[in-house]
Parts: structure tokens; C-alpha cells; sequence
């Protein structure tokens, strides 16, 4: 299989409400920065564009097209999108050149959560038939989902705490981060419950902005000469819609994605993982087989800022960061959509 | 097992999402200036183009449009529509016709409706002038003004539809 080259990645802060900001202007100025950073001028200088986002939290129909407005489109780009997060537009860009279809794409997600009800626009997430019309709120969904585990005693509310203190004290050194700062596992532990078992600090915020990246062909990578960082391996898996059909303590999914990938066959200096809920993050890293040796969301994660339908691309590039810096050498990103962990993709990046 | 039953070929799921709905930052400038009876562009730093309602961007470089330009009130016809099939809800009735503008000054068209005309006489490359509400019912929206009139100035060649000044075709 050829290796797909990571040569750029950007990102917006992530803000609770960017006001009267619209799409273009919220991706416009990270895709600025994601092209000086590639060395290239607009989307011209790339084979294929893709997108991720998701109308659902603006509101409005066809809402996706108009972040086309920030690419520079004419002479006409080949450009597409998908209605999911963008790490699932990355895999589509990665398909695109696999299938010699492309030597280069720019990837990019953004969404604007502030303007409605983000749990209840959510809960449409669900099957539209039985579930769906209960509005069933994802928070109230995770609540369910940590009260299972605490029951079965594989997880404690300290267990939870611990996850949220180190995210707090991880996006101390993230610039974009939206929630920072020491805490304590007993500082959350003194917290009173949202939803229960839930307390606040357990859900990750409700975020605005947008991220991207550039991927290439390793030899264009080269060509351009930029650093860049190598994925040596993408899948993944769903599981069902049914919320009675599974086991929601366990991920099942993420676990086959993460073989397939041979996510253990080496060294996993850092792991990115897409956990809304911090109880999430524990289902993640036992499913993943992650030990000590493995830094879990160094840049805080999504509890820290969660730039829906951008954060699981933003996994991706918070890996690669910190490969090109050095930092390690051996990472996974992992991104996750619908309720309770339902969808769940990994990717293996590598240093070059 | 239990005695038949109609099978069920549909339910009804009606969905209620409330948001809380922003035009974008380009956006509230130009209906800021719409309030005050003036219609607004911006004008690419690149390509030159000016766009109105501007989103901020120019869809065709990519890049932010920061240049506010502002249009004149005399349009172009570009293309049109005589709508004769009522529509559920819309209190205009038919027949009426629905137009791409272009403003003087403008390189893109917007949609608005024509009257005060002969509807079979409508043709692109027509000139019409914005017919404004009272000064005193303008809000921040396009229907401050009712609709475009035809005025009596020669048709514009198609190859110069979106290109006139904002002084007009004989600018
Ligand atoms: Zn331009």
C-alpha cells in the first residue's frame, strides 16, 4: 500500500460561541495558515479537496456548500465532502490517491455547535424510527453509559476524575484549548452531578471552529520538502444504532479497527482519542490495549475543546505534531461519531 | 400467534430544533447598510469582482473580502423567472416575476422580483431601478425594497451584463 505523507496541519481555537463568525470566515483564515505551512498558495496547488461537517448544527440545508467559498475554486477543483467528521474526509482523501486518483489533498472540517441545542440536535444522530423520536439527548445517553460501568464496577467516579484532571492539566500547554488548568481529581470529585453520574467537567465542551491538513503522496511530500509525518494504516467500524444491541461498556469496534490496523504491533508513543465524555476516554484506551507507556491525550483532548466534525481530524493532527516536533515517534489518532461510541476510526501515524 | 394486523407503512416524527441564527460577520454589514437604504458589496482583493450580499470570501480565490463597495440601485436583468404556479405560503400571487439582478457596480447577481411591468415584455439585459419601501419601514432585509421597475434606458449586451460601473451603462 503507498504510505500517505502528512506535510501540514492548522487549527482555530476552539471557542464556546464565535458569534457572529460565519463558516467561510472560520475556515478561511485556518486554511491560510495550512497553506503557508505546505508551501502552497490555495486549493489549486492540490489534486483533491475534502470536507467534513454537518448541517444539522447550523440549521441549514446545504450549509456544507458554502464553505466551498473559502478554497479558491476556480478553474473548478475536484472537491467533495462528507456529512460526518472530517477525519472521515480524510479517509476518503486517502482513498482518492490510493486509487491513483490524486497526489495531494487538503482536508478540512469545521462546525459552528453554538447556535442550537447541540444534546437535542444530537439525539437525531439516532434511528429515526424508535429512538430518535424520543429525543434522547446524548449527554443523557453517556450518562446511562458511565452508570452502567460504575455498577459493573469496572470504572470508579475517581477513575473518571483522574481522566478529566490530566486532560485539564494536558491543555495547559495547548494554545486552542478552551478549558485549561489544575485540577484536581477531588476539585471534580467536589463538583455536584449534571446528569448523573455525570458532573460538567466529565462532558466536553460545546465548541466552535475549524481545522485542516494537507496530505500528499510521500514522494510529493518530498518534492515539496516540508517535514512531514507518514499514515501507515486507517480503518474503521461501526457498531449498531440500537442502544440495546450492544455492549455500551466495551467498544467492540474500536477494538477491530485498532487490530486491523495492528495498532500494538509497535510502540505507541501517543494517543489522541476521541472521548466526549471522560468515562469514554477509559473505554477507549482498555479497547486500544494502551499501557503506561503510551501519553493519552497530551493536547487534553476533546474534554479541553471539542471543534465538532473537526475534532477527529484535529486528533490526527495533534499527532502529528508531535511527531514532526520530535516528540515521538509512533502515534494513533482515534475518531468516533454517533451515540455511546457507535462509529469509531483509527489511524497509525508514523514517523517518516 | 396473535391475530393479523394492518401492517404499518408510516409513522410521523415531526422534528423542533431551535437555533439561534447569525448572518456572518460580511453578512451584517450589508444589512446594516440595507437598513439605511444602500445596498453594499465587497471587492476582492485579487480578482477585482465585487459580490453582493457579500459572505466575506471570493468564492473563486479564496481569498477574504475586506473592501466594502457600495452599489448602485439600478439593476441588470440577467435571467428570469415568470412564476404562475402559486406557492403554499407565499403571500405574493402569481403571476410574478423572479429575477438575477445584477447591480450597477456588481459583478454577481442577486434574486429579486420584478413589477410595475409587462411581464411579457421582461428580457435579459433589461434595466430596472430598486421601487424602496417608506424610509420609515426599513428593516435589515432585501424586502426594504418591493421589488425592481423597469426604467427607460437601452437593453445591455449579454456579454456586459455584470460588468457595468457602478455609474450605470453609460458610465
Ligand atoms: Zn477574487
Amino acid at each position: 500500500m503507498t504510505d500517505i505523507a502528512i506535510v501540514a496541519y492548522q487549527q482555530s481555537d476552539c471557542v464556546s460561541d464565535a458569534g457572529a463568525t460565519n463558516e467561510v470566515e472560520l475556515i478561511m483564515p485556518v486554511l491560510q495558515r495550512t497553506f503557508a505551512q505546505a508551501g502552497l498558495t490555495n486549493a489549486q496547488d492540490v489534486d483533491f479537496v475534502c470536507s467534513g461537517s454537518c448541517d444539522y448544527q447550523q440549521g441549514a440545508a446545504f450549509a456544507f456548500v458554502l464553505g466551498v467559498d473559502a478554497l479558491g475554486a476556480v478553474p473548478p477543483i475536484k472537491e467533495s465532502h462528507v456529512e460526518m467528521d472530517a477525519a472521515w474526509a480524510l479517509y476518503e482523501s486517502i482513498l482518492k490517491i490510493r486509487m491513483g486518483h490524486a497526489e495531494s489533498a487538503l482536508v478540512y472540517g469545521f462546525g459552528k455547535s453554538s447556535p442550537g441545542e447541540l444534546p437535542i440536535v444530537l439525539s437525531q444522530q439516532l434511528d429515526p424510527y424508535y429512538l430518535a423520536p424520543l429525543w434522547v439527548d446524548t449527554i443523557s445517553l453517556a450518562a446511562m453509559q458511565a452508570r452502567m460501568m460504575l455498577d459493573q464496577g469496572l470504572i470508579t467516579e475517581r477513575d473518571m476524575a483522574e481522566v478529566v484532571a490530566r486532560s485539564r492539566r494536558n491543555a495547559k500547554s495547548n494554545p486552542h484549548a478552551q478549558v485549561n488548568g489544575d485540577v484536581s481529581a477531588d476539585d471534580v470529585l467536589a463538583e455536584e452531578t449534571y446528569v448523573s453520574p455525570l458532573r460538567r467537567s466529565d462532558c466536553c465542551p460545546v465548541s466552535d471552529g475549524a481545522c485542516a491538513i494537507v496530505i500528499a503522496t510521500v514522494e510529493k511530500a518530498k518534492e515539496w520538502g516540508k517535514p512531514y509525518a507518514v499514515i501507515k494504516g486507517m480503518d474503521h467500524r461501526i457498531e449498531s444504532h440500537n442502544m440495546g444491541m450492544r455492549d455500551i461498556t466495551d467498544s467492540q469496534s474500536t477494538r477491530l479497527a485498532a487490530a486491523a490496523v495492528g495498532v500494538n504491533d509497535g510502540r505507541v508513543d501517543v494517543a489522541e482519542l476521541y472521548a466526549p465524555f471522560s468515562h469514554q476516554e477509559l473505554i477507549l484506551s482498555k479497547a486500544l490495549g494502551l499501557g503506561e507507556e503510551t501519553s493519552i491525550n497530551p493536547s487534553g483532548g476533546v474534554l479541553a475543546g471539542n471543534l465538532l466534525m473537526a475534532s477527529g481530524l484535529a486528533r490526527v493532527g495533534e499527532v502529528f505534531n508531535r511527531i514532526v516536533a520530535g516528540e515521538a515517534e509512533r502515534g494513533i489518532a482515534h475518531a468516533t461519531s454517533g451515540p455511546c461510541l457507535q462509529h469509531n476510526m483509527i489511524t497509525v501515524v508514523e514517523k517518516a | 400467534m396473535s391475530e393479523e394486523q394492518d401492517m404499518i407503512t408510516d409513522i410521523e416524527v415531526p422534528i423542533n430544533l431551535k437555533y439561534n441564527f447569525t448572518a456572518g460577520a460580511a453578512a451584517t454589514r450589508f444589512l446594516t447598510q440595507v437598513k439605511k437604504g444602500v445596498l453594499t458589496g465587497q471587492r476582492c482583493p485579487e480578482c477585482a469582482q465585487v459580490y453582493i450580499p457579500p459572505r466575506g470570501s471570493c468564492p473563486a480565490c479564496g481569498c477574504a473580502t475586506e473592501e466594502e463597495v457600495e452599489l448602485a440601485d439600478k439593476a441588470t436583468v440577467q435571467s428570469f423567472t415568470i412564476v404562475s404556479i402559486p406557492i403554499p405560503n407565499n403571500p405574493i400571487q402569481p403571476p410574478y416575476i423572479i429575477a438575477n439582478l445584477v447591480a450597477d457596480g456588481a459583478n454577481i447577481s442577486f434574486l429579486h422580483l420584478i413589477s410595475e411591468c409587462v411581464n411579457e415584455d421582461v428580457h435579459i439585459g433589461q434595466r430596472v431601478q430598486a421601487e424602496w419601501k417608506p424610509e420609515e419601514e426599513w428593516t435589515h432585509a432585501m424586502d426594504n425594497i418591493r421589488y425592481f421597475k423597469p426604467i427607460d434606458e437601452p437593453t445591455v449586451p449579454v456579454d456586459m451584463i455584470g460588468k457595468l460601473p457602478v455609474t450605470g451603462l453609460e458610465g
